[in-house]
């Protein structure tokens, strides 16, 4: 079996920093981590292995710095990793990240199925993984929180999927894309041997050319939208500390909610 | 560089998702009464689109009832229950034909799933979870105001030339019309080009959560965190929840710890909420559980430690041991309510 892991590498900071001008990410200086959605794509992906035999891919796309995100999945027991990498790529929206990637996963050639993160933590759009899918003309199921069956003889995979008011069991053929949610599995840490061997591997980097994407579908000039204004959200009015024992806190608290017509 | 004929592109379309019993989704109403704003601003048509099996007259009417002036009826068996290859191609017929210039669609699984095919496909912006919507006066182009980096910061995204400028919005962002059954519309029935080999997934079964009431959807939340013990500890914020008619959630603890399931979760790595009342009982106050819940309208905080960052944004805060607290509001509730 043949896995792609495909991950992103976001800031981890609570002090997020923008270009005001450009309306892009400042990256540097801010210390960067896998999402955390796409640690459970690669658990799960490692898990698929281990049942399986085969490999998981880590596929990437971002600055030259992702290269420390796809270590990272390699350090987890992710057995190749790719970083999509190109000046030209920036500026990317998800239309044109999802087809930068699709162009990459279609040069790393034969797969059984594609695992991501249901979405990203720092732009929280969810879109990438239905339009790599759509790009590919390949099944996609989003919020995957299970696996229930995967038959390798027969190709048929069967999912549950956690939608709003319950889970939809899903079925599908492989080769497929799932985006996976946090309750699908823990993810592992590194291991020592893991990480040694992360060290040493030798990344596959492309460029725009190497994965024959079409130069105008690419970066900020192959993405419909464009970021306008970047701005900080009005603060939340100061709240208001209700005094005294349980009793009277709880009396004072059900006429202020009474007020406000929520109660 | 790739573009859109924009002129050709008129209108403003809400898509009207249905639930697994086959009613519209709040969300779907609520996007109408946008929509409807959005239309009356450009002086354009506001029109739904509903797909399935079947689209009764029942279902159209609902639309105009909440402000629609045509409803495209897209119906064909394979519709059934939703999957995203014969939604989406569906979908992208009726765009290539009837051309919106904005396309609004809930932000929930279903919408996101069939959001983000769609825009793939017909190559057109899309922006995720609008917090705001408007028509710039100069270009009349539609404004989309978004959090990032979970509500850190908002960014105003727009779609230049492409066509339809698409988005989704969360559920309980915007506000429905109130329903006014005297309204009438066109209906428009499509019968999309889509067969058999489109079917490349297939909806088996759905099972419903055991919870009445969904967390995304509900008016009043009762979240729990580390303070709250244990699974025990979540009896009594179920307890709290139902005299008030309203969900539990939990945060980012608590779900590790195992005392509740990830559905609950509220926060950035779990479910975004926007509810009238959300009272955080033994919950710090991560920035990534605020992300989650920061945009309720009234938060009451109930922790032990006073220098809880949940404090800092909670309309109302007591600092006391949640279950002195709890039990006591709980029987005040029941008494108000008995009251009333």
């Amino acid at each position: 079996m043949r896995v792609i892991a495909c991950i992103k590498q976001v800031p981890d900071t609570q002090e997020i920093k923008m270009d005001p001008e450009r309306g892009t990410l400042i990256r540097k200086g801010v210390p960067a981590i896998i999402n955390p959605f796409d640690l459970h794509a690669i658990e799960e992906g490692l898990r698929l292995v281990e049942e399986f035999d085969g490999e998981v891919v880590v596929l990437s796309m971002g600055p030259p710095m992702a290269e420390d995100a796809v270590r990272e999945a390699i350090s987890m027991g992710c057995h190749d990793g790719v970083l999509l990498t190109d000046r030209k790529f920036a500026g990317a929206d998800t239309w044109a990240t999802s087809y930068t990637i699709a162009k990459g996963v279609e040069k790393i050639g034969e797969f059984d199925i594609i695992i991501a993160g249901k979405q990203a933590t720092d732009g929280d759009t969810g879109q990438v993984g239905p339009g790599i899918a759509a790009h590919l003309g390949i099944p996609v199921i989003t919020y995957v929180v299970k696996i229930d069956e995967i038959d390798l003889a027969t190709r048929k995979v069967k999912v549950r999927r956690l939608v709003e008011a319950g889970e939809e069991v899903v079925e599908t053929t492989l080769p497929c894309l799932i985006t996976v949610v946090k309750g699908i599995n823990i993810p592992r840490f590194p291991s020592l041997i893991g990480k040694r061997k992360a060290k040493k591997a030798e990344i596959t980097t492309w460029g725009y050319e190497d994965v024959g994407c079409e130069p105008e579908k690419i970066g900020l000039g192959g993405s419909p939208t464009r970021v306008a204004k970047i701005f900080t959200p009005e603060p939340r009015g100061e709240g208001e500390m209700i005094p005294g024992d349980p009793d009277a806190a709880v009396a004072v608290l059900i006429e202020k909610l009474a007020e406000d017509g929520v109660v | 560089m790739p573009s859109k004929d924009i002129d050709k592109f008129h209108g403003v379309w809400v898509y009207m998702e249905r639930a697994h019993t086959g009613e519209l989704v709040t969300v779907g109403k609520e996007l109408l009464g946008k929509g409807r704003d959005l239309a009356d601003t450009l002086g354009v048509e506001l029109a739904s689109v509903a797909m399935g099996a079947d689209v009764s007259d029942e279902v159209a009417h609902e639309c105009f009832a909440f402000g629609a002036d045509k409803v495209y009826a897209v119906e064909h068996p394979l519709l059934a229950g939703y999957t995203t290859r014969p939604y989406t191609k569906a979908f992208v017929e009726v765009i290539e034909e009837y051309k919106p210039e904005v396309l609004l669609m809930g932000a929930t699984a279903m919408g996101r799933d069939l959001a983000g095919s769609v825009a793939t496909v017909y190559y057109t912006g899309l922006t995720a979870d609008c917090t705001e919507l408007v028509i710039d006066d100069e270009t009349k182009m539609l404004h989309q105001i978004r959090p990032a980096f979970g509500g850190n910061i908002m960014a105003k995204i727009y779609t230049e030339h492409f066509r339809p400028q698409m988005a989704t919005v969360r559920p309980k962002v915007m506000v429905p019309l109130d329903r006014d059954d005297s309204r009438k519309g066109e209906v428009v029935r499509v019968k999309p080009d889509i067969g058999e080999a489109d079917l490349i997934a297939k909806l088996v079964e759905f099972v419903p959560s055991e919870e009445s009431v969904n967390i995304a959807e509900a008016d009043i939340i009762c979240a729990g965190g580390r303070g709250v013990g244990g699974p025990e500890g979540f009896a009594l914020m179920h307890e709290l929840a139902d005299a008030l008619g309203g969900a539990v959630g939990a945060s980012r603890a608590a779900i590790d710890a195992g005392w509740i399931e990830y559905a609950h979760q509220v926060g950035q790595t779990g479910r975004t909420v926007r509810p009238v009342l959300y009272i955080a009982c033994g919950i710090s106050g991560a920035i990534q559980h605020l992300a989650g819940m920061g945009t309720s309208e009234v938060i009451v905080a109930i922790n032990k430690d006073p220098e809880a960052p949940i404090f800092k944004i909670a309309t109302y805060g007591i600092v006391g041991d949640l279950f002195d607290v709890v039990p006591k509001l709980i029987d005040a509730i029941k008494n108000k309510r008995g009251d009333a």
